[in-house]
């Protein structure tokens, strides 16, 4: 049992189901991410922890107490909405305490508690504004400060970030995090932005087409993705994903791979449990990071394997330089440190790191290894 | 161009401009022409209207006609002026105005934010009120009044008008609040708030320029209405409307022009001043800050 269940929940509208048995438990302190693209269901699963949508089948408790039709004002949740929901025609101070005097919460302790939240988040200078004199990181923090007064069991945040502009985003996210482990509450937060999901988190939960199509760590999803769905969603740029056939060297299985000249390299495998797929077609999934220039290859690893292969672009980043070249026939990205000597069209030797690649099986998508 | 002219999208000459000018002041003098009629002779002696000097400025300047219209001028078989008729209408309209508009923004609550089965065709029947004429509900309305023992009072009228009016409340209000952001619904939600706390704390404060818009609409229809006015009260309940009519109809004795003048600007004046008071707050963007940056 967690502090945050969510049991076999489905939702239908009439005859569409848009989320299909989603089993999820988090701990109390866990910070949850629900991923995805639009219209995979992770709103819709946010509104129903929150009470604003009915669950259709299933359940969904919060600390071993079933919610199904429970007001939301009564599941001892708050929540940051994406538009930041802040009342036009109240100041920040009544935006704030609001909630606690629809509680019945008496005025004296609804000040103090304004006072803390609003000590906590430095928006005590804004407290007599109304919402339209404030910029928008502001409303954020004032819309941040309306969910912490109340002291929830849970934090609900729909895609608060995303409308802030890059470098305000980066901000809020670190500000997010910091407020997560000063005050070890329960948060689960929507976001289409993996790398929000991938920083903030202690869990994510992958999904698309109302399925969770992976639940883990940050770890877990970034290396051992379930399927080449969460492998090309997570991380950027994109996981590589190349077509390959095992085949056996030295006894061990090793990917057969297309260069861009037509000639074939072998790169083996540092897992054994590809060996019943010998001869097979598989699909070879390669992070663009652990594809560099020999010298800059990770030393700690035990399997680098080299191949030879023409430049087709490079872009320079700054801090790197992304490559691209052909592999199996699709382009395949890498990444390099930005003093690498590379020059589109020339050959140039990659040094791919293989204990980090991962497998698929072409036709079900899913990871076959590690 | 000059930085004056800058945001005008079309530009034009001198000559073109003065054109533009003197037609418009052309036409506004042409409309302008009934109020100075009425304005410059209800404040004349009545020998000076009939002894022809219509459009003249008055020799004599009086303030008698205003007060006989107001106090004393014959209205059916009293003369009691148009004073108590004006407070008739004042009973009448301000009732009406409130509640239909309430009601209007109730309406327009539930119809976008709690909505269910069939909430758009409940909408398109109460559209239908919009478009029926007054005159084929002449007879039903009476009858109904009767039953309700309303008939033949300023309540009678009051009920009437609120009726017709949510058609047109209900139509401005859930079309304003259709855009008004459901994520602030929401939110009170979680916060705690009820049904009706959600209506008065975050609707209606936000609801200024829609409000105002049902407000005037529905002050200036019920003000002047006429037809309900003279079907529907007796005596004692008609409104200002109907006794002007009578004031200016009545056969018995000289016509006294400048008393009619007077009355008519007495009846048109709140209208009037509803706009005046009114009118400033339309553009207020009250709106303004409530989502996104």
């Amino acid at each position: 049992m967690g502090f945050l269940d969510i049991d076999k929940a489905t939702k239908s509208y009439g005859a569409v189901e848009v989320l299909h048995n989603v089993d999820i438990s988090v701990e109390e302190g866990e910070f949850l991410v629900l991923v995805g693209p639009s219209g995979c269901g992770k709103s819709t699963l946010l509104n129903m922890i929150a009470g604003l949508e009915d669950i259709t089948s299933g359940e969904i408790r919060i600390k071993d107490r079933a919610m199904n039709g429970v007001h939301p004002s009564n599941r001892n949740i708050a929540m940051v909405f994406q538009s930041y929901a802040l009342y036009p025609n109240m100041t920040v101070g009544q935006n704030i305490t609001f909630g606690l005097e629809m509680h019945g919460v008496p005025k004296p302790e609804r000040q103090k508690a304004m006072q803390e939240v609003a000590k906590l988040l430095q928006i005590e200078q804004l407290l007599d504004r109304k919402p339209g004199a404030l910029s928008g990181g502001q409303r954020q923090r004032v819309a941040m400060g309306r969910a912490l007064v109340r002291d929830p069991d849970v934090f609900l945040f729909d895609e608060p970030l995303s409308n802030l502009d890059a470098k305000l985003r980066v901000d809020m996210r670190t500000e997010i995090k910091k407020l997560h482990q000063k005050l070890g509450t329960t948060i689960v937060y929507v976001t289409h932005d993996q790398i929000e999901a991938l920083t903030l988190s202690t869990r994510i939960a992958v999904m698309n087409g109302g399925y969770v199509q992976q639940l883990g760590t940050p770890q877990e999803i970034y290396d051992q993705p379930a399927n080449i769905f969460v492998a090309t969603f997570m991380g950027s740029p994109a996981m590589n994903v190349v077509p390959a056939q095992v085949v056996m060297q030295n006894g061990r299985p090793a990917a057969l791979v297309t260069l861009s000249d037509g000639e074939q390299a072998i790169l083996p495998f540092s897992q054994d449990n590809l060996a019943p797929y010998e001869g097979r077609e598989i699909l070879l999934g390669i992070r663009p990071e652990t594809i560099t220039d020999p010298d800059s290859a990770d030393r700690k690893s035990s399997n680098i394997a080299e191949l030879i292969n023409r430049i087709d672009v490079t872009e320079p980043a700054g801090s790197d330089t992304f490559v691209s070249m052909q592999l199996g026939g699709r382009d395949v990205i890498s990444r390099m440190r930005s003093d690498v000597p590379v020059v589109a069209g020339q050959s140039f030797t990659f040094a791919v790191n293989m204990e980090k690649a991962v497998a698929f099986d072409p036709d079900t998508e899913m990871r076959i290894a590690p | 161009m000059s930085v004056a002219t800058q945001d005008t999208a079309i530009r034009t000459g001198r000559v073109t401009r003065t054109l533009i000018y003197v037609v418009l002041i052309l036409f506004a003098l042409f409309y302008l022409l009934p109020l100075y009629v009425m304005l410059v002779n209800s404040v004349k002696p009545l020998e000076e209207i009939t002894g022809g000097g219509m459009m003249s400025l008055p020799d004599a300047f009086t303030i008698e006609p205003w007060k006989q219209a107001w106090a004393s001028a014959q209205i059916g078989v009293e003369p009691t002026g148009l004073k108590p008729y004006f407070w008739n209408s004042i009973k009448m309209v301000v009732p009406a105005v409130t509640i239909s508009t309430v009601l209007g923004a109730l309406n327009g609550y539930v119809l976008t934010k709690w909505r269910f089965k069939g909430d758009t065709i409940l909408f398109g029947l109460m559209l239908f009120a919009c478009f029926i004429p007054f005159q084929i509900v002449l007879i039903p309305m009476a009858r109904m009044l009767g039953l309700m023992g309303l008939a033949g009072s300023t309540y009678g009228l009051s009920f009437v008008h609120i009726v017709f009016g949510i058609g047109f409340t209900t139509l401005y209000f859930r079309n304003y609040y259709a855009v008004f952001p459901t994520e602030l619904i929401r939110a009170a939600q979680i916060d705690g708030a009820g049904f009706f706390q959600i209506f008065w704390r975050i609707l209606l404060p936000s609801s200024g320029p829609i409000a105002v818009v049902s407000v005037i609409w529905q002050f200036t229809n019920i003000w002047n209405d006429f037809l309900f006015g003279a079907s529907f009260a007796d005596a004692s309940s008609q409104p200002m409307t109907v006794a002007l009519n009578n004031l200016v109809q009545s056969s018995t004795g000289v016509k006294e022009y400048n008393v009619h003048f007077a009355g008519a600007i007495l009846a048109a004046m709140p209208t009037l001043f509803v706009y005046i008071v009114a009118g400033r707050y339309f553009v207020r963007g009250l709106m303004a800050g409530s989502v996104k940056g």
